[in-house]
């Protein structure tokens, strides 16, 4: 006699679950929670990945892949013999590499007689190098800067594909410098006026307002006149502001922009200033009694890299006018100093070796260097978004462990309905092993079948992810993708097969898990007690 | 061999549970099941018919005593080897019929051979077990329901389904628990007789509750239950 196959090889149990799938409707609850589980889990890790990625992206673009700061406020003298000691160290890894000068600075903006103040990171750059360690010149708004970015202002021509965006360059500074020459004149003449009706005599010192009104930005106040070593004080009268520029300098977008919506709710960039524009800053000269230099520069273009953080934070100059400004230059040797050194290794190269190997060369004991990966730096923001990542995903597969418990109750039911048959079955020879397995393929069989529609509507959803942002904004007409929030246009997604794979095989996990009670109990039924029911 | 009962229970007694109570329902039975006969056990209800059947079929073990198949000792067999019992050497049906609702006639039929063989072997010789479920269906007369429900089927049609699953694996006894008690007499008899013709042409032996008495005076061989134990034996030669 042959034994009885082993439990779960028999055909019945498959014929029966089919059947009980087709037949209790109950069971379709199950499915759907398990289904958009899946499906909420398989769009958000697509988005998720896809804003990761995004942001690795930028953040990768953006920093070079090795920065090697001084925290001296006067830098490192001679940055080419620093440069040819890293290339040595690094050998043929090394594909960029670019030296530029950080320094703090405060941004004055003046707009419609008031002053805007902000923080920035001034850098000076040499624009010959500086792209071939990170992305710059693409996030300029001229066409011509993005190729080739010479720190003067141009004719006109900025940001061709962006609407509304303002009058800027050359065209935008003449109109403007005429305009102010009149209103100064203007307020000249009703100043005379006035003073002669009040029998005064015409002032000889013109009150320092009415002169710097047609210099553009001032901000003589707030420091005291020792403090600030004005480089421009003795230019004013020659300046001609409608033919000449002071240095040049690109601010990042956010340092002179702000984002809202309008009454009809689009999205406007509002300019404080823009190419074309003229503003001071303020920053430490490199003396080791340091002093506060002020600048005028104008600016010549505008950097938006998408990146809040860098586009509210930067403004970038000309890497020989910024330490000239700062006193970096050794006057007896003329050998400039510079505090950044950033380095674009070949692709593939071992970013964290290659830092391992300079610190080895510059110990931060004798040094006072900072040297980070990209990754180092951004390594905060990195793993934020991971924990985040990870936290959604264990929420959400509580979510599925609910539905697991859903099919945990509706099995108990199932099971108790299906008293009798279990009997039938036993007393026709079936073992209890068959009997749990027909409730274990149930579970499964559910699992797969709500796991597999799931996928399947999460995967179009990702794909279409942004078609259906754009009919829920229609129907609720509430923005479910804010882009003054996020500065992408759209919402970037990544499905990952491997993630797919996991949560799919994860819910099949917790379905079938979920019919081990329910399956347990079928299989301990008494045949005898279960016959009874009638 | 012929000689030798087919089922055989010896000194058998069981009791049940009730709250804290022992109620006992079999108190000291011997019965011998002789081979190629209708054997029928009558008796009031409580009597221990039902519970002696269940053991006979190993869908409960005793408390006391052994039951014997061809020999063979099954009620303290390992479980894998009862079932095979249940599923290849003796056919079970029921007063309630206990088809599985989910399954069309012939699958209900064909449901032990599924239970007895692996998917593999069931796949491999699944039109042969089609076509035996098939002359089964037709051996009870039921050969043109086969595709239905058994919601869809008469009670007597649903019997003689069970009938026809029973027979599927070529078992040789059919315990039958009060198969006619929910038929009309007509219908009863119906079933009685085809039990009876597959008695006689095939000769299988038949193990039968009923509390007709003139269904009983049918059998070959009487059992009166009473009071948990076997009254009175009375062999009937049937000529």
């Amino acid at each position: 006699m042959d034994p009885i196959p082993a439990e779960g090889t028999a055909m019945y149990r498959w014929l029966l679950c089919f059947r009980y799938l087709r037949t209790r409707y109950i069971a379709l609850a199950s499915i759907i929670s398990v289904m958009l589980g899946v499906a909420t889990l398989i769009v958000v890790n697509s988005v998720m990945a896809g804003f990761a990625a995004e942001m690795h992206d930028r953040l990768h673009g953006l920093a070079s892949d090795i920065l090697i700061e001084c925290h001296a406020s006067g830098g490192m003298p001679d940055p080419d013999g620093h440069l040819k000691e890293i290339r040595a160290i690094l050998g043929d890894k090394v594909e960029g590499a670019s030296v530029s000068v950080h320094v703090p600075a405060m941004l004055g903006i003046e707009f419609n007689g008031q002053l805007i103040t902000r923080h920035v990171n001034l850098v000076g750059i040499d624009p010959e190098t500086y792209d071939t360690v990170s992305q710059f010149g693409r996030f300029l708004l001229h066409p011509q800067n993005q190729s080739m970015v010479d720190f003067n202002l141009r004719d006109g021509g900025y940001a061709p594909d962006r609407e509304n965006f303002p009058d800027a360059g050359w065209a935008y500074r003449r109109q403007r410098a005429s305009y102010e020459k009149l209103l100064a004149e203007e307020r000249d003449r009703i100043d005379a006026a006035v003073r002669k009706a009040r029998g005064e005599q015409p002032a000889t010192a013109s009150d320092p307002s009415d002169d710097a009104a047609a210099q553009g930005p001032s901000m003589s106040y707030g420091f005291s006149p020792a403090m600030i070593e004005s480089n421009d004080a003795g230019q004013a009268k020659m300046f001609d502001a409608s033919v000449d520029q002071f240095p040049g300098i690109v601010l990042g977008i956010a340092t002179c922009s702000s984002r809202m919506r309008d009454s009809d709710g689009d999205v406007r960039d509002h300019f404080y200033c823009r190419p074309g524009d003229d503003v001071r800053m303020m920053f430490p000269n490199a003396s080791d009694n340091a002093k506060v230099v002020n600048q005028k520069f104008t600016v010549i273009d505008l950097y938006e890299s998408g990146m809040s953080e860098y586009d509210s934070t930067f403004a970038f100059v000309r890497l020989d006018q910024l330490q000239e400004f700062r006193g970096m230059i050794n006057p007896e040797s003329g050998i400039r100093s510079v505090t950044t050194v950033q380095l674009k290794l070949v692709p593939g190269a071992n970013l964290n070796e290659a830092r391992d190997d300079l610190r080895r060369r510059f110990p931060p004991d004798v040094y006072a260097f900072n040297i980070q990966t990209w990754r180092d730096m951004q390594g905060p923001l990195l793993a934020a978004v991971r924990l985040e990542t990870t936290i959604l995903n264990i929420l959400l597969f509580l979510i599925i462990a609910v539905a697991g418990f859903g099919i945990l109750a509706t099995f108990f039911m199932i099971v108790v309905e299906k008293t009798r048959d279990i009997g039938t079955l036993k007393a026709l020879g079936a073992s209890g092993g068959g009997v749990m397995s027909i409730f274990l393929s149930y579970g499964l069989l559910l699992g797969i079948v709500g796991s597999g529609v799931g996928m399947v509507g999460g995967l179009l959803f990702v794909k279409y992810i942004n078609s259906i942002a754009a009919v829920i904004e229609k129907i609720t007409g509430q923005e479910v993708f804010d882009p003054t929030v996020y500065y992408f246009n759209s919402i970037p997604t990544i499905v990952d097969p491997i993630t797919i794979a996991w949560v799919v095989a994860g819910s099949i996990l917790i379905a079938t898990t979920a019919s081990v009670l329910p399956a347990l109990r079928a299989a301990r039924m008494n045949p005898v007690r279960s016959l009874r029911f009638e | 061999m012929n000689d030798q009962p087919v089922l055989r229970a010896t000194g058998i007694y069981k009791s049940y549970q009730k709250d804290s109570l022992e109620v006992p329902v079999l108190r000291g039975v011997d019965l011998d099941v002789p081979y190629g006969k209708i054997t029928a056990m009558v008796g009031r209800s409580g009597s221990g018919k039902s519970t002696l059947m269940h053991l006979l079929a190993t869908l409960d073990r005793p408390d006391q005593g052994e039951i014997y198949f061809r020999g063979k000792r099954i009620d303290n067999a390992s479980r894998a080897e009862r079932d095979a019992y249940r599923n290849r050497d003796i056919g079970v049906i029921f007063q309630f019929y206990h088809l599985l609702p989910e399954l069309s006639a012939v699958e209900n039929v064909l449901a032990p051979m599924m239970i007895g063989q692996s998917t593999w072997q069931y796949f491999r010789n699944r039109k042969q077990a089609r076509l035996r479920a098939e002359a089964m269906l037709d051996r009870v007369g039921l050969l043109h329901r086969g595709a239905h429900k058994p919601s869809e089927l008469s009670g007597g049609e649903m019997q003689r389904t069970a009938i026809a699953r029973s027979l599927m694996t070529q078992p040789s006894v059919l315990l039958a628990d009060e198969p006619t008690g929910n038929l009309d007499t007509e219908t009863g008899a119906d079933i009685l007789r085809l039990l009876r013709g597959l008695n006689r042409d095939d000769g299988l032996t038949v193990v039968m509750i009923t509390h007709d008495d003139s269904i009983a005076a049918g059998a070959d061989n009487l059992l009166r239950m009473k009071n948990g134990r076997i009254q009175d034996e009375r062999i009937l030669q049937v000529a």
